[in-house]
């Protein structure tokens, strides 16, 4: 028998570890473009992540109305961004 | 070999390839020379890899209940956030995409090749 709490855990530890990764890019990327590409990225993970903190506190009732929310800012962000940047029409 | 076992092993095969990509989208983001194909790189990656893990997660939930009917509405709405993802994603990554593009962002060509094309 596989012991599911403890691969939840795993799972959400390496997902952690690829979001700092990507935090580099958003901190040091050349460009404001790179950072938002970093955010959104950074976003993605964290919606998985907030799912399997639900599986494990066994409340996934309760977080996965937070994922939906969530995911919804992060492609109303992502588009603000897009929109502005285009506004501007400079970088 | 009762349903649970069947449950977390299905859930296993679909987080774990879930996770290779997004390994996979984030050493493209990292690595890659160019914005335009880095965002190539994390936009496909991470729309895949987030249908994945999302339909491992409500297989897991929907097992883990025996099918009673709150968890099959918690596995709906995770499959839901799985749908709205699904189009979303590539619909963010165009945008920005455009946005990039008529900012006047150099691409990554032969012609410069060994000349960093997007600085400060």
């Amino acid at each position: 028998m596989i012991d599911m709490q403890r691969f939840f855990m795993g799972v959400s530890i390496a997902l952690l570890f690829l979001a700092f990764l990507c935090l580099y890019r958003a901190i040091w990327g050349p460009l404001i473009t790179n950072r938002i590409v970093g955010v959104g990225a950074i976003g993605t993970k964290t919606l998985i992540v907030l799912l399997l903190m639900g599986l494990i506190y066994d409340r996934l009732d309760m977080f996965v109305d937070i994922s939906i929310v969530y995911a919804l800012l992060n492609f109303i962000g992502t588009l603000a961004a897009s929109k502005y940047l285009e506004m501007m029409g400079e970088v | 070999m009762d349903t649970m076992t069947i449950g977390s092993i299905l859930t296993a095969i679909f987080l774990l390839l879930g996770l290779l990509f997004f390994t996979g989208g984030t050493i493209g983001l990292l690595r890659l020379p160019d914005f335009y194909c880095r965002m190539h790189a994390t936009g496909k990656s991470d729309t895949l890899a987030v249908l994945l893990c999302l339909v491992g997660l409500a297989i897991y939930n929907a097992f883990a209940g025996n099918f009673a009917l709150p968890y099959i509405l918690v596995s709906i709405k995770i499959i839901f956030i799985a749908i709205f993802w699904f189009l979303a994603g590539p619909v963010s990554t165009h945008a920005l995409y455009r946005a990039a593009f008529r900012c006047g962002v150099k691409p990554w060509t032969l012609d410069n090749q060994f000349k960093e094309v997007d600085k400060e």
